[in-house]
């Protein structure tokens, strides 16, 4: 099982007592409806591609679970969210709806990038959610500017950014953390390492153990946690979303977890062994916060079971609405590309070609 | 009217702007403290301050990225590279963000971004310094291609620039830095798309950008003196193009030289040449010329540099052979 570590020494000290306060029952159980409807979200996505009902890429999230919803169940509606292409379990943990993701896989009109993103590229101003970005650690220069909008406007906002482990060997993310601690930007970089960068191992395509020593070289405050306990990526990200909102200081974090899924749906799986998958399904998130809930009396058995209920039927009900809805006419095709003007009069464009 | 160098026109636009919306801001290498590698933001920190004319680390990808996520969050970023050639560095953050993130999300986030600064050869800096990127750029949907070769347009067509809420690629010219002409002062607006006949003519109709309308007025001059008349287009924005302007043209001299700094393959005058052959075949008297760099790296040797370039001797060349 990964294990959580102490933050590491150099950079700004974070606190050592949790400044969460304690959540409520409905609040427990909230966190682990979400964790669910990912995971049953997810499972039917993978249904859905089996029937080519998704095509291209659909990078499952399956595992992952606890770390976007500790880490955005941390956060205030108003703060900003982006990720890179495997976005679903963010989106859904941002408070979009299951409908409009499933049906953006679907390639359908009302998907919430109306069928011109895909898996990759979901996208929701609404919810302050900047996606979805498809190349891998592109999308850490993005954060340090949603950071310092907040910042230039005074908004009292942060931003997590979530990456791979295979993105901090991206040039990118280093311009980008360089930035974040010289400008001290109020950002907070989450590095998933779920232990593969595609098919390649994190010994094999990362020097450096732990990832988030990477931090000490910008003099950020880093930290690690277990990405397979919900409560324990919930306490160290309140610390980071504090150092950026009290103090506008990044932080670095890693959290580790573990995807059972392929890469993507096309991965055939050949550079791990079935006994490590199995092994780590023991420590599963959310099986894991199940027995805690119980264990701990928050909730019985019948509640539980209610939920599991509930959320496999918003999940089917999602692939319906997909299934159902309308894909784009042709004519979208010329839609959002450009920004109507509003300073200057219209730019006169053609559909090329001519 | 001021008569002011293609530099101050450019720092008018940026101040003029910044001072009418907050929202604007401008960083990049050099740009705050040392006032400027070509010193086109001089005096900008001092009148604004550093929160919003700020030095970068020398990290293209990442202050690139940072004005995209910015201007996605609703700010107005006028990012600068020192030179377009380093934008190579980061091509994948315009490409794959500021130009492609309204679409891919739908419509739902605009990028309102200007990325400008230096470009263009002959000046002996070698074959890393002295790209001509504009068609590059202009291969990309959703990305707007600015070139201006005045100091009246370069400071027109910028606060326009910076008042579009769409991805502007600002091209300018190194060796017109200096260049001094006649600008008017204060609200000066240029709109993108526009281009401008630079001298009116019968004979044929050269179309050119930036740099190259100078040489292509240089090379219109020496013409005169053997009654050819040519009449100069300068395209201003390459992309979207004023193809209206062009037919126009066209239409009363029947004959066409394109002359760009771009390499020769998929230079934009090809695309301009495409236009042309398919929407006004019947009304060219001969093939459309192209007047392009040569297709080598560019060379540091000043001589060979200048015979890579599309020069007023090869632009002639072109027009007698193309009158002939």
């Amino acid at each position: 099982m990964p294990t959580a570590d102490k933050a590491t020494k150099k950079g700004p000290s974070l606190s050592n007592s949790s400044i969460l306060p304690p959540l409520d029952p409905q609040g427990k159980l909230q966190l682990y409806r979400q964790m669910l409807l990912i995971r049953r979200f997810e499972e039917k996505a993978a249904q859905a591609f089996q029937q080519a009902k998704i095509k291209g890429f659909c990078h499952l999230y399956i595992g992952q679970e606890a770390v976007a919803v500790g880490t955005i169940s941390t956060l205030t509606a108003e703060d900003a969210v982006i990720t890179a292409y495997r976005d679903h379990g963010h989106a859904l943990a941002r408070g979009m709806d299951a409908n409009s993701c499933m049906a953006e896989l679907f390639g359908k009109i009302t998907g919430c990038s109306r069928g011109k993103g895909g898996s990759m590229h979901f996208f929701s101003a609404e919810k302050h959610f900047y996606g979805g970005h498809g190349i891998v650690g592109g999308q850490s220069a993005l954060g340090i500017g949603l950071a310092f909008g907040q910042k230039y406007l005074n908004t009292g906002r942060v931003t997590i950014c979530y990456l791979g482990d295979g993105a901090i060997n991206q040039g990118a993310f280093h311009e980008s953390l360089n930035i974040a601690a010289l400008w001290k930007l109020p950002i907070i970089y989450v590095i998933e390492n779920n232990g593969y960068a595609m098919g390649t191992s994190v010994s094999r395509s990362s020097a450096g153990d732990p990832l988030v020593k990477r931090a000490d070289g910008y003099d950020m405050a880093g930290i690690i946690a277990d990405g397979m306990d919900i409560d324990d990526v919930r306490a160290k990200t309140a610390e980071a979303v504090n150092l950026a909102r009290t103090e506008s200081l990044p932080t670095l974090m890693e959290i580790r977890t573990y995807r059972y899924r392929g890469h993507s749906m096309s991965d055939p799986g050949n550079y791990r062994t079935r006994e490590e998958i199995e092994k780590y399904k023991k420590f599963d998130p959310i099986l894991l916060y199940r027995t805690r809930l119980l264990d701990d009396k928050v909730t019985t058995d019948n509640a539980l079971e209610a939920i599991d209920k509930e959320v496999t039927a918003e999940a089917q009900a999602a692939y319906d609405f997909a299934d159902k809805s309308e894909e784009p006419a042709f004519e979208t095709v010329y839609e959002d590309i450009f920004s109507p003007e509003d300073q200057i009069d219209e730019i006169p464009r053609r559909n090329l070609p001519l | 009217m001021q008569v002011i160098t293609y530099r101050e026109a450019l720092n008018q636009a940026l101040s003029e702007e910044m001072e009418r919306d907050e929202r604007v801001f401008l960083c990049g290498e050099e740009v705050a403290e040392y006032d400027g590698a070509y010193k086109v933001s001089q005096g900008l920190l001092k009148k604004f301050g550093p929160k919003r004319v700020i030095d970068t680390p020398i990290s293209e990808t990442g202050f690139t990225g940072l004005g995209i996520g910015a201007a996605m969050y609703g700010l107005r970023p006028v990012v600068e590279f020192m030179t377009w050639s380093f934008s190579l560095v980061c091509y994948d953050q315009i490409i794959n963000n500021a130009a492609q993130v309204r679409y891919m999300s739908g419509g739902q986030f605009s990028v309102p971004i200007v990325f400008r600064g230096s470009s263009g050869g002959g000046l002996q800096v070698g074959a890393t310094h002295s790209h001509t990127p504009e068609n590059w750029y202009a291969n990309v949907p959703a990305l707007t291609v600015i070139t201006p070769a005045f100091p009246d347009d370069a400071k027109g067509l910028l606060k326009s620039a910076i008042r579009s809420n769409n991805p502007v690629c600002f091209i300018e010219n190194e060796k017109l830095y200096g260049y001094k002409d006649e600008v008017p002062e204060g609200e000066h607006l240029i709109p993108i798309g526009k281009g401008k006949i630079r001298r009116a003519g019968n004979d044929v109709t050269i179309i050119s950008n930036s740099g190259s309308t100078h040489r292509a007025l240089a090379a219109a001059k020496l013409l005169a003196e053997d009654n050819i008349d040519a009449e100069v287009i300068d395209l201003r924005t390459i992309k979207p193009l004023d193809f209206d302007l062009i037919a126009e043209s066209v239409v009363k001299t029947n004959r066409v030289v394109i002359v760009e700094e771009n390499k020769p393959y998929a230079g934009w005058g090809a695309q301009v040449t495409y236009e042309i052959q398919k929407l006004l075949f019947d009304h060219l008297d001969a093939p459309v010329n192209r007047i392009t760099s040569l297709d080598v790296p560019q060379p540091y040797n000043g001589k060979l540099e200048q015979s890579v370039l599309p020069n007023e001797e090869r632009i002639i060349a072109g027009v007698r052979e193309t009158l002939a």
